[in-house]
């Protein structure tokens, strides 16, 4: 099969060469997918932005010996030109791709395709504060990757919630048994709004306050790092400066 | 593999931007062979670069002196900016000939998956050029990609706040190019940037 065909989400882009550039993308049906993109560095390139991350396109193949190359690309979804007309929220996209290409090093699943495209999706129609779309989807992605935390039940012991102790490594509350020594405690309103990240409880989310929220945020970023090896370069770059008001608020389009 | 000295060099070229293993064999052996091939001049060119070319301590832009000839030229508007991301940039600015301001080179875009935020960046040395002096405009021209255009939403978001013109390079449909061939983005770039007809 020299050609094929999928449709991806592009994660990164690397300069290679004079005009080149190395595209890794997520595909639906075949996991990740780094390919060649010829010439798309120079203004007159046949793939325009199409090729750029954040955008959603059917992408055709030519399969190489090392590299893939791309032949054709074609728009599903352009998410790249709203996004990145908010800062805040190319701050937070970026962190999204770095951890969809982390999480799918080895397990590229069509959940993890979805679940980004919508994230994306949502981001830029400005549905949601960025800082909570984002880590709705990274406590998402790390479920989809076998971590799903727990806000509720011990994840060590199972024993019923509420619990308060957090622990990262442990997977998330813990009785308080099992807590060790000077174990951070989260409040009722903090693990609240963790769980409706979880579950895409959109209500709960939105009505949270600021204090809730980076709170919230604090420990999403606790506990993907500790999942994710080497870390997020991006995490520490996302603007949540305004997370509670929304600057890219748009009516989708029809 | 090769012995020694040569694979030195090959390895040495690989390093070199847009240079793979292939091409670095090939130079090599281009500099084995070739005897006209004056060495010499190639060794002390890349010596002197490194010794003399600094970057500008106004603008960022290369420079044999402290100051670059863009920054020391009194004949250019002195309150207009144009705010690049290369130095290679201002190059290709310059060869238009439409522009007789100054620049500003930021040294990259804004990349957090690169690990490059806004403080990686000379973003303050910019505001504190608006600050000193009288500026009245400063045009932003970043790459039309999208980390050249988030960064170009990050610095309106500060720059809005003096009281100072902004403005964007416009972008969209390449001359010399087919309508039908464009993507989305650009066309809708194009519309958005549209402009009277003059009569
Ligand atoms: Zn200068």
């Amino acid at each position: 099969m020299p050609l094929y065909r999928d449709d991806v989400v592009v994660l990164r882009t690397h300069k290679l060469g004079e005009a080149d550039r190395i595209v890794t993308m997520l595909s639906r049906q075949n996991g990740k997918i780094r390919a060649v993109a010829k010439g798309v560095r120079r203004t007159a390139s046949k793939f325009g932005a199409r090729l750029e991350p954040f955008m959603v396109a059917d992408v055709q193949f030519f399969e190489g010996r090392t590299l893939d190359t791309i032949t054709q690309a074609v728009t599903i979804a352009s998410y790249g030109a709203d996004i990145s007309a908010d800062y805040a929220s190319y701050t937070a996209a970026s962190a999204m791709v770095e951890t969809a290409d982390k999480l799918t090093e080895a397990d590229a699943t069509q959940q993890q395709y979805l679940l980004l495209v919508g994230a994306l999706r949502s981001l830029s129609r400005g549905e949601h504060g960025s800082s909570l779309t984002l880590d709705s989807y990274l406590l998402r992605a790390l479920s989809l990757a076998g971590w799903a935390p727990s806000f509720s039940d011990c994840a060590v012991s199972g024993v019923p919630g509420p619990h308060s102790a957090f622990v990262v490594q442990l997977g998330g509350v813990v009785s308080d048994a099992l807590a060790p020594p000077g174990t951070p405690r989260l409040d009722h309103e903090t693990l609240g709004l963790l769980s409706a990240l979880l579950s895409g409880d959109w209500v709960t989310a939105d009505a949270a306050g600021e204090r809730v929220r980076s709170q919230a945020s604090g420990i999403v970023a606790a506990y993907t790092q500790w999942h994710l090896e080497r870390g997020l370069r991006s995490l520490e770059h996302v603007d949540r400066s305004n997370s509670t008001v929304n600057t890219n608020k748009k009516v989708p389009a029809a | 593999m090769y012995e020694g000295i040569i694979q030195e060099l090959i390895d040495e070229l690989g390093r070199l931007p847009g240079i793979g293993p292939k091409s670095a064999q090939r130079i090599a052996f281009h500099i084995l062979q070739t005897e006209t091939f004056d060495v010499t001049r190639l060794a002390e060119v890349l010596i002197e670069v490194r010794d003399k070319v600094h970057f500008c301590s106004v603008c960022g832009n290369v420079s044999e002196q402290d100051t670059c000839s863009i920054c020391r030229d009194p004949r250019r508007s002195q309150n207009v900016i144009c705010v690049v991301e290369e130095a290679k940039d201002v190059v290709a600015i310059e060869r238009t000939r439409e522009f007789r301001g100054l620049y500003h080179v930021l040294g990259g875009a804004i990349s957090p998956i690169d690990g490059i935020g806004p403080d990686n960046l000379r973003i303050r040395e910019l505001m504190q050029r608006l600050a000193d002096a009288s500026i009245e405009e400063v045009i932003i021209a970043t790459d039309p990609n999208l980390e050249g255009e988030a960064t170009a939403t990050y610095l309106s978001r500060l720059l809005t706040v003096l009281e100072i013109r902004v403005t964007r390079l416009a972008s969209g449909l390449p001359v010399g190019g087919d309508l039908e061939y464009a993507d989305e983005v650009t066309l809708g770039r194009a519309f958005e940037g549209r402009r009277l007809v003059e009569k």
